[in-house]
């Protein structure tokens, strides 16, 4: 499937701002089943200096600074992507959740030492007991992982209520967990936590979502903005799956990937540093249209 | 921290073989473990001999004497641990015992050799964990230890600068009973305690003249000299004389004290992270002329701290883009971001095999046997012998006592039990070490301390670098096995022997300043704040001590009904002038004396003695860089002489004594910054400060004076008191003071230094010479405010005042105060908003 798609952000401060600086990732990421043969990012007023940068997970940013006085902060950014929805994972084929974790434990053991890195607490989600007891309803002993995680997925869809104005993008996963309310950010930190608290390795995933629905289908959630959900080390051999708790689904070419790491702070679409007096005025749109 | 040691009351003490009188006659070490001074048989260990041979007629009470003189040193130094850690501003004094720690020639040039090799070692882990990681992928290392590691910072991924990452490491150090010295800990990212070795050094030597000669000391100046280049040549690119700044968290900081005094001995500007700005991806030093560019900063912040824009979005203490400006490699940072990461104790077992892999070399330190808990054969390990170990958390940042599991009682090893199985790759088991003890002088008996050596290596421009010397800590008891300054342990001098006695004396020689070829770095603008208000904050405690010890004079003078009307005048100028509380009905009768005393008892009270002192104290210290060593002891005796008295022998004479003592000493640090200082913009704005609060604090008064309606005839002896000028105006006058003459000579007579006119007159030059290039109107708005002041003076004429009705008269004088007054203030808020404007930014 073929995107176009623009995310625009807009700052207005109540005085001028003189000096900032910012990180953008915006750009989709290049996988197996995505490309994005053109993308660009408009930013304005035009930034004194702009630098691209691949992180440590590989994720593409680009760092700016503004040096002269603005009101106004504009980023817009433009992308072109071709997604194809990768190959539905048979999840009894899974390995059990439990050699999973013994595979990821990273005490020096052979196993699949890198994806080591998301099962750790990361600043925004820790593990903790609750999210354990509550993931365990769906991690019974023996299970396959990916079969009892789609369980968890439907489970958190279910018992979970898409409430924009119940979090924000500082909320504790705890505080969400326990209002069980929240948006795809919240969600996704819930099942991440849920998983870490287990021992499984869990990432974070930003991207889009095509919310307008093609003939036929239904309307996913997600609203006009960025979109977030979950990926699960599922063993060296299906590699990391992911799964959208806000929808209760596997991603398939609806779902575009811009970046993951081990929450949201390591994937913020745009943060910027300013001196500024008073809080601004911000103001986002995404527009995810299908190309053909 | 150190593991706890078996409790010395069990062992036998070993008497010491030395002549009857000597003063280490009655030290008794206890047997089992190693004792610094002390054989197994109770001889002088040979190192030690040249000491005690110099030492052996002292008694007790010359040890005494010595003791004291360091104590009063160390607090003219205003040494300190922890300064200002609560809101009450109580520092802790830094404390120094006289006797040294000795390290041979031998052990130390092992030492030394193990030191370095450490850094190489610890360097090529950060390149290959920041980098290819293929010490994880391979199985060297186990990958939670890196990945699981809060230090492990993914921002300062993949950055390669010119400079090592670890520049300085410091190691804890102990010895165990076969006399070795063991790695307790690393310190990796910006190791505290050298400023503080130094000063240990210096306060010895004063006290201890010729002694390091006698024993041979090295001496620790050319490590710092060393040190002092290789921050230079770490720079990223040569632009000339580069620029070298140390970035402190502030004086708030527990170690804040070492900061201001290492920056001054090194000769780099001290700064905070407000200081400092990033444009262009190149870090600039924000100065009252404008942007300076930095090369190297020496970092004493903790590195999640470092940059809002991309690591902890609430911390203020770093500066918005310096990840990128590193990765950027336009700015060097020591210790790079990230390092805290080898702190783990996690690492230990792991590094004798990693230092055969990564330097083919056999690791050449031993090191406290240390195991990870998340490993599970090792865990089960530990757990079958549990006794045998210390539990401590693995990673820094984790609030966890060590647990030493043979002495903690049943829950505490329950609860730590279940904590290990929840989360075993937090923790680590170490085998407690027998630490070595010391004598140590506490309350004038010799005393057996366990002790602690914090060593320091440097990557230098030709290899490592090892400090002759360190820190050294001990117990804060005999049976203590707890060694940190947290708990307000005692210090050390640490004195490495085997120094050629031609090489010149030991003490540390001030470094050579050469001018440099650029400019000088310039005042920074948060700098230039704290001298402004350390200039208002003088003159204000001054002002309030001269209200008080006019009141208190008169209290205990004759009690004339003159002096009883005066005391009245100078009690209602104190609650007029908000100092004094206005007494209630029940406080009309109370003796003036019980009134006073709070203003110079009240450590809480914002306008009283102590607190002034104490602001007075925090704005030089911020600004420590800039003022002499004197200038800072008298700040710091001026903050010791606003001590409250024992209100037990609290007469009014032993407070007009203190009250005394302060005016002399806030003379003294006036003239010294009349005679000493550089007329450059610091002192500029030190004076500034001065000269407005000067001004305001006189205005008021002739302000309440001349609206004193009826008598304002009383108010005048004080009035001139208080205004330093009592001879001037008897010899103008030759007659007792009457209201107008008086008001001339406070108000408009340019030539008296306490008059109203001076100051203005002073701002007035002095704004013209403000720095300009900070923005097309530059200092010209500071210029034309202090103009219109000198204008609105103008308007007090003493001829046109003479003709008038003396009611009319008096309004006149108290409306021109009070406007003069305000127009002070905005000049005040001009300054501030021109010059000092350090909003925190926001992070989005």
């Amino acid at each position: 499937m073929r995107y176009h798609i623009v995310h625009r952000t807009l700052y207005t401060y109540e005085r001028p701002v003189t000096v900032s600086h910012h990180r953008a990732r915006l750009g989709p990421r290049a996988l197996p089943h995505q490309s994005c043969p053109w993308h660009e990012i408009d930013i304005q007023p035009e930034p004194v200096v702009r630098v691209p940068r691949v992180d440590a997970y590989g994720n593409q940013s680009v760092y700016f600074e503004q040096a002269a006085p603005h009101t106004q902060l504009e980023v817009v950014a433009r992308s072109y992507v071709e997604v194809e929805a990768p190959p539905a994972p048979d999840p009894a084929s899974a390995p059990r959740w439990e050699d999973l974790v013994e595979a990821t434990r990273g005490d020096g053991a052979a196993g699949a030492v890198m994806a080591t890195e998301f099962r750790f607490a990361s600043p925004l989600v820790g593990p903790d007991e609750r999210l354990a007891a509550y993931a365990r309803k769906s991690f019974e002993p023996g299970r396959p992982a990916l079969e009892a995680a789609a369980d968890l997925n439907r489970r958190i869809f279910t018992d979970f209520t898409f409430d924009p104005v119940a979090t924000d993008v500082a909320t504790p996963v705890l505080t969400a967990f326990d209002q069980r309310r929240g948006v795809c950010q919240d969600f996704a930190h819930v099942m991440i936590g849920c998983l870490r608290s287990l021992g499984l390795p869990a990432r974070y995933v930003s991207g889009y979502l095509e919310t307008e629905p093609p003939p036929g289908q239904e309307k996913l959630v997600g609203a006009d903005a960025s979109h977030a959900w979950v990926s699960l080390f599922c063993g060296e051999e299906l590699g990391w799956i992911d799964l959208d708790p806000t929808n209760n689904l596997l991603p398939g070419d609806r779902h575009i990937t811009v970046a993951w790491g081990r929450d949201f702070l390591d994937v913020s679409p745009l943060r910027g540093v300013t001196w500024a007096a008073g809080e601004p005025w911000l103001l986002v749109g995404v527009d995810v249209r299908r190309t053909g | 921290m150190s593991p706890p040691a078996a409790d010395l009351a069990d062992s036998a003490l070993i008497p010491a073989v030395v002549p009857p009188g000597h003063w280490l006659s009655g030290y008794r070490p206890p047997a089992g473990c190693w004792d610094e001074v002390l054989d197994d048989g109770g001889t002088v260990r040979p190192e030690w001999r040249a000491l005690a041979d110099a030492t052996s007629g002292w008694s007790a009470v010359d040890w005494g004497r010595r003791r004291e003189e360091m104590a009063r040193l160390l607090r003219d130094h205003g040494a300190t641990y922890n300064v200002y850690s609560d809101a009450r501003g109580v520092a802790r004094p830094w404390q120094l015992d006289a006797l040294p720690l000795l390290v041979g020639h031998g052990e130390f040039e092992e030492v030394a050799a193990g030191l370095g090799q450490r850094l190489r070692l610890l360097n090529a882990i950060l390149d290959d964990w920041y980098g290819p990681q293929r010490l994880l992928r391979d199985g060297w290392v186990p990958p939670s230890i890196v990945l699981g590691n809060p230090g492990y910072l993914r921002e300062a991924w993949g950055s390669d600068g010119r400079a090592p990452r670890l520049m300085m490491l410091g190691c804890d150090l102990a010895r165990g009973p076969d006399g070795r010295w063991t790695v307790l800990a690393d310190r990796a990212q910006a190791p505290s305690g050298k400023g503080y070795a130094l000063e240990n050094r210096t306060v010895l030597a004063r006290v201890w003249p010729g002694i390091f000669r006698d024993c041979g000391v090295r001496p620790l100046a050319d490590f710092f000299e060393t040190q002092r280049e290789a921050l230079r040549s770490w720079a990223p690119s040569m632009r000339g004389e580069p620029m070298v700044v140390l970035l402190s968290p502030g004086p708030f900081n527990e170690t804040y004290f070492e900061h201001a005094f290492k920056a001054r001995y090194l000769g780099f500007p001290l700064v905070e992270g407000a200081d400092l700005t990033v444009r262009d991806r190149r870090v600039y030093l924000k100065t009252l002329e404008g942007l300076r560019r930095v090369d190297v900063i020496i970092r004493r912040v903790d590195d999640v701290c470092c940059d809002p824009l991309e690591l902890r979005a609430d911390a203020w203490l770093g500066v918005a883009g310096l990840a990128e400006a590193c990765r950027a490699g336009h700015v060097t940072v020591a210790n790079a971001l990230g390092t805290g990461v080898v702190e783990t104790a996690a690492l230990f077992p792991f590094l004798p095999g990693l230092c055969r892999h990564l330097l083919g070399e056999e690791l050449r330190l031993p090191q406290a046997t240390t195991w990870w808990l998340g490993q599970r054969a090792e865990r089960q390990a530990v757990l079958a012998e549990r006794d045998r170990w210390v539990i401590k958390n693995a990673f820094v940042g984790q609030p966890f006592d060590p647990v030493f599991l043979a002495q903690a009682d049943e829950p505490t090893k329950r609860a730590v039990l279940e904590r290990v199985a929840a989360d075993p790759d937090s923790f680590v088991a170490q085998e407690p070490l027998r630490l070595s003890t010391m004598p140590t002088w506490h309350e004038g008996r010799l005393e057996p301390r366990r002790l602690v050596w914090r060593a320091f290596v440097l990557a230098g421009p030709e290899g490592p670098q090892v400090m002759p010397g360190g820190l050294t800590r001990v117990s804060r008891d005999a049976a203590g096995s707890v060694v940190t300054m947290q708990y307000g342990g005692l210090s050390k001098d640490t004195w490495v022997l085997g120094h050629e006695p031609d090489c010149g004396p030991s003490a540390p020689a001030p470094p050579v300043v050469i001018r440099p070829a650029r400019p000088a770095a310039g005042v920074p603008s948060r700098q230039a704040d704290h001298l402004f208000w350390m200039g208002r904050h003088a003159e204000r405690l001054e002002h309030v001590v001269r209200l008080v010890r006019s009141a208190l004079r008169r209290h205990a003078g004759e009690k004339t009904g003159q002096q009883a009307t005066e005391l009245e005048v100078v009690l209602h100028l104190l609650e007029r002038t908000r100092e004094l509380p206005r007494p209630g009905r029940e406080e009309a009768g109370r003796p003036a004396l019980d009134r006073l005393r709070p203003l110079l008892a009240d450590p809480g009270a914002p306008d009283a003695v102590p607190a002034l002192a104490r602001r007075l104290r925090f704005n030089a210290s911020a600004a420590r860089d800039r003022l002499s060593d004197d200038m800072w002891r008298l700040v710091n005796r001026l903050d010791t002489l606003a001590v409250p008295v024992d209100p037990g022998l609290a007469t009014p004479a032993a407070l007009l004594d203190q009250l005394d003592s302060l005016i002399l000493g806030l003379a003294a640090l006036a003239g010294m910054e009349a005679e000493n200082m550089t007329r450059g913009h610091g002192w500029r704005f030190l004076q500034l400060g001065r000269r407005v609060e000067r001004a305001l604090n006189g205005l008021e008064l002739c302000g309440e004076t001349a609206r004193a309606g009826e008598r304002p005839s009383a108010f005048l002896p004080p009035l001139l008191e208080l205004c330093d000028s009592v001879m001037t105006y008897r010899r103008l006058y030759v007659a007792a003071p009457q209201f107008l003459p008086v008001m001339d000579l406070l108000i408009a007579d340019e030539s008296n230094p306490r008059s109203t006119a001076f100051q203005l007159h002073w701002l007035a030059r002095q704004t013209a010479q403000l720095p300009r290039d900070t923005g097309p109107a530059g200092s010209l708005r500071e210029k034309e405010a202090a103009d219109q002041l000198l204008s609105a003076l103008s308007s007090f004429s003493l001829q046109s005042l003479a003709a008038m009705d003396p009611a009319a008269a008096a309004q006149r004088v108290a409306a021109v105060c009070q406007s003069l007054g305000h127009g002070l203030e905005s000049f005040s808020e001009l300054l501030t908003a021109h010059y000092f404007n350090h909003a925190l930014p926001k992070v989005r």
